[in-house]
């Protein structure tokens, strides 16, 4: 019988007083794909970080191809034939392909020998693994889709055999996942063997062979992936039984609440990021806008929050508001009756270093006098606490300190209330844990039920259709169409978001 | 979770920083043939062994808290403001005019007069380079650096040109009027029985910044401004998002932390020359900068740190006056100081919080 790929036999690394990986033993067999599923702070980074020579193991061993190997650091690692394919890729953006690929494993001085030599092997490898690139272009002329190419060929061009690919369909649209998942089925038939990081369990259902599941840093369960179910998984990941479905009665809208007519951006380098954007949302109901990350929905969220400025129409409730000039910022946008959640809440929805009561009147603290009550400040902050079930309940305790997915919720605590009319909400569960996600679900449909109009941005595509009641897709800062969830798939979806509609490409601006 | 209690990161690690900043004295007085140990006596007499030596250092701690503040509160916005030293020498132009040309009869008349034209004039002095970050972004350290030098030859022209006595050939103005004469410790203690030196500077305008103290805290941790400002100072994203215009909140800032840099000229202009003179700064604006950052930019901690450098200016002036060591030995101990209260302050904080997380760790097994 052939020894495992990989070997790994109690494995353990504390941060401090955290304990990262507790006791973690796991085989990949060769020639294999091999899901690491877990929540987020689970320890899967930790642990695929350990291999990878970033972290030293406090105790275990790494077991590669049925020797034992000490790997101190990331080029012992190499050499032992492991390749990772980070989530945001480690490219020089002006460099090209073939300098990319080539970086950090020139040979000798010069560099044309080393970049000839590469264009050769690239040439093979695309003939052997269906991954084509063009060795010329540059990296920022090329689609992520294409950059995670280069990530992959990069390992390979290492002769790395054993494959790591943390979180790697995040920013890819539906058909770039469908094109990675033939190319690593392609790589596991050449022989190569791959461990996939992911949270997304359709994927680990679609690809893997096997799937590992890792919970507060410990290794719960290793299954074969045709005798376990999404729902298992997920329970597995949690530790209780978790609802995957949003259970939701249909939408009873109203009038329309929110109104924009013909939004336009330019960004500070003239590229015109909204291009006559033009929607409304009813009360009542939840428009959700699908797209993949960079077509316009970050734009278009600020504009509609009063970040950033627009030409064009918005009205709340009937009443215009300015897209510019003074009356056009956060602060009047929230007197309106417009609460947002924004896409990125470590940079933008808290001050990280504010405590969580500083964070719960962050944006409304207008409504203080020139001197805060700080005592009743933090305790209206400690019963939102209470009711959104943030963890742990202590509101003097820094932002920062808190999980992702309990920062997420002082954020939805702040916005939702304050009773707003509409809700701007921005990839609401990103970075989230399952538990808190299936909380954060309620939350919305809860509000939206209350009869609030909500706009909907996420990039994770099972989000929208679930939660949407109305669909949207944004491509290259326009709206492609408008679909009911019921009406439509994610194949369907996907292509609009790619920027084909009814069998038109719709020009690149 | 945080590395380490607050209190280690509040006191620890200034004081280790201080010790190894002593001990590294030391080894370069040692190094010049002096005994370090008759230097350190010498220095605790001279700046706190008599009411002489309390009454300079608490002078030079007055300038220092100022300059401290004013470096903090632009601090807190995120913006370095090491323009103090130039709105200093701009707000005492504020405090000659205001004492000069208005013919005061009383001290507690004159100093809120005073007070608001050194910081109107400071102020002034902070802003042009607040409104050239805010509007255009040009960098605030380049340009409080210009306006250092700007203020300095500002200061010389008018000096020179305009506010010289007829007739003399210092580049000062005339002495201020009996009337705009700030009490002296001496004068204040000697009515309650306290006898402080005569010939010491400490004055009154060092309540007046105890009381600035109290004004920054409740300003940066008990206002609406102060959250503003911290938030700006923490993240412009997060801030542009909660609607905070960063304009505003920069030029407000800068605004404040000018205001009391220039107020510094009623300690050193007002309280101790009683007149203008070119060089009536002396690099407090500069010491600001270490004060507030040794103090972590907090009141209580700016007020101990200006204690510390009171005592090392008027300690180092008495090491000079006393032993054979070279005043400009005096400097690199300051500069020590400074380096590692403030530049290396991760080279004692790092060691420091792994000491806490072994800790830590051995409780909680």
């Amino acid at each position: 019988m052939t020894p495992p790929a990989i070997e790994l036999k109690g494995i353990s690394k504390a941060f401090g007083p955290v304990q990262a990986n507790k006791n973690i033993s796991i085989r990949v067999a060769p020639s294999t794909i091999h899901g690491i599923v877990g929540e987020n702070g689970a320890g899967k980074s930790t642990l695929m970080s350990i291999l990878y020579g970033f972290y030293a193991a406090d105790s275990g061993e790494v077991w590669i191809n049925g020797t034992q190997t000490a790997i101190p650091d990331s080029q012992a690692a190499i050499s032992a034939g492991i390749g990772m394919v980070f989530q945001h890729f480690k490219l020089v953006e002006n460099f090209t392909v073939l300098e990319n690929i080539i970086l950090g494993a020139e040979e000798g001085s010069l560099l044309r020998p080393s970049l000839a030599k590469a264009r050769k092997v690239l040439a093979d490898l695309a003939h052997e693994y269906e991954l084509n690139v063009d060795p010329d272009a540059k990296i920022e002329e090329i689609g992520v889709g294409m950059q995670q190419r280069v990530e992959i060929l990069k390992a390979l061009y290492r002769q790395a055999d054993i494959l790591i690919l943390d979180e790697p369909t995040g920013v890819l649209t539906p058909a770039e996942a469908d094109q990675l998942f033939r190319i690593l089925a392609r790589l596991r038939d050449e022989g190569k063997t791959i461990i996939l990081i992911t949270h997304k369990l359709r994927e680990i259902m679609e690809i893997t062979d096997e799937v590992s599941v890792m919970r507060r840093g410990e290794m719960v369960a290793t299954v074969k992936t045709a005798e376990t179910s999404p729902e298992q998984l997920a329970e597995l990941m949690v530790g209780r039984k978790v609802l995957l479905r949003v259970d939701k009665a249909p939408a009873k809208p109203g009038n329309d609440v929110l109104h924009v007519q013909d939004l336009r951006v330019i960004d500070g380098l003239g590229v015109e990021r909204l291009r006559g954007v033009s929607l409304s949302v009813k009360a009542g109901e939840i428009l959700g806008l699908a797209g993949v990350a960079g077509n316009g929905q970050s734009e278009l969220l600020e504009v509609l929050g009063g970040v950033c400025p627009a030409t064009g129409a918005l009205s709340v409730n009937g009443t215009a508001l300015p897209l510019s000039g003074p009356g056009a910022d956060g602060r009047a946008r929230r007197a309106a009756g417009v609460a947002h959640v924004p896409e990125d809440r470590q940079r933008d929805g808290l001050i990280m270093d504010y405590t969580a009561w500083e964070n719960m009147i962050f944006g409304y603290h207008g409504d203080q006098g020139r001197i805060m009550k700080n005592a009743a400040i933090e305790t209206s902050c400690q019963a939102s606490m209470d009711r959104f079930d943030v963890r742990p309940p202590n509101a003097r305790l820094a932002a920062k300190n808190f999980s992702g997915g309990n920062q997420q919720k002082i954020v939805l605590a702040r916005e939702i209330e304050r009773n707003p009319d509409v809700l701007l909400i921005g990839q609401p569960t990103r970075g989230v844990d399952i538990g808190a996600i299936e909380f954060i679900h309620k939350q919305i449909i809860a509000l939206r039920d209350a009869g609030k109009a909500i706009l909907l941005v996420s990039v994770e595509l099972d989000e929208i259709m679930a939660l949407s009641d109305r669909i949207a897709v944004m491509f290259d800062g326009q709206i492609m169409g408008e679909r009911l969830p019921g009406e439509t798939d994610e194949t369907e979806l996907g292509l609009m978001m790619a920027g084909i509609s009814e069998g038109r490409e719709v020009a690149h601006g | 979770m945080d590395k380490m209690p607050a209190w280690a990161d509040a006191i620890l690690v200034p004081l280790i920083s201080i010790l190894l900043a002593a001990i590294l004295s030391a080894l370069v007085i040692l190094a010049i043939g002096e005994d370090p140990i008759e230097a350190v006596k010498l220095m605790v007499t001279g700046a706190l062994g008599s009411s002489y030596g309390w009454g300079f250092t608490l002078y030079y701690a007055t300038n220092f808290l100022f300059t401290g503040l004013a470096f903090a509160v632009a601090s807190h916005a995120g913006l370095f403001n090491i323009g103090s030293e130039g709105q200093a020498m701009i707000g005492g132009l504020g405090v000659a005019i205001i004492c000069l040309f208005i013919p005061w009869t009383h001290w507690a008349l004159a100093l809120p007069a005073a007070i608001l034209g050194a910081a109107a004039l400071g102020a002034l002095w902070a802003q042009i380079p607040g409104w050239l970050q805010a509007k255009r972004g040009s960098h605030i350290v380049i340009t409080t650096i210009m306006f250092n030098f700007i203020a300095a030859a500002v200061l010389n022209y008018v000096l020179v040109n305009i506010l010289r006595p007829e007739g003399s050939m210092d580049p000062a103005t005339a002495k201020f009027p009996e009337g705009a004469h700030l009490p002296t410790l001496h004068e204040i203690l000697a009515p309650i029985g306290i006898n402080f030196s005569k010939a010491a500077p400490a004055n009154v305008s060092l309540f007046v910044a105890l009381l600035a103290c109290v004004g920054v805290w409740v300003l940066i941790w008990r206002t609406k401004l102060g959250y503003e400002i911290r938030a700006l100072g923490h993240s412009e994203s997060a801030s542009r998002y909660a609607g905070i215009p960063p304009t505003k909140i920069v030029v407000i800032a800068m605004l404040i932390s000018g205001g009391l840099a220039g107020c510094m000229a009623i300690n050193n202009v007002m309280g101790e020359a009683e007149r203008l003179v070119l060089t009536a700064t002396e690099g407090a604006g500069f010491i600001g900068i270490a004060v507030a950052l040794m103090g972590r930019n907090h009141p209580v901690g700016i007020f101990f740190a200006a204690i510390l450098f009171g005592f090392l200016y008027q300690g180092g002036a008495e090491l000079a006056l006393w032993t054979s060591i070279p005043r400009e030995l005096i400097l690199v101990i300051q500069a020590l100081v400074i380096l590692f209260t403030g530049a290396l302050d991760n080279m004692v904080r790092m060691p420091l919080e792994r000491v806490f997380l072994a800790l830590r760790r051995r409780d909680a097994s």
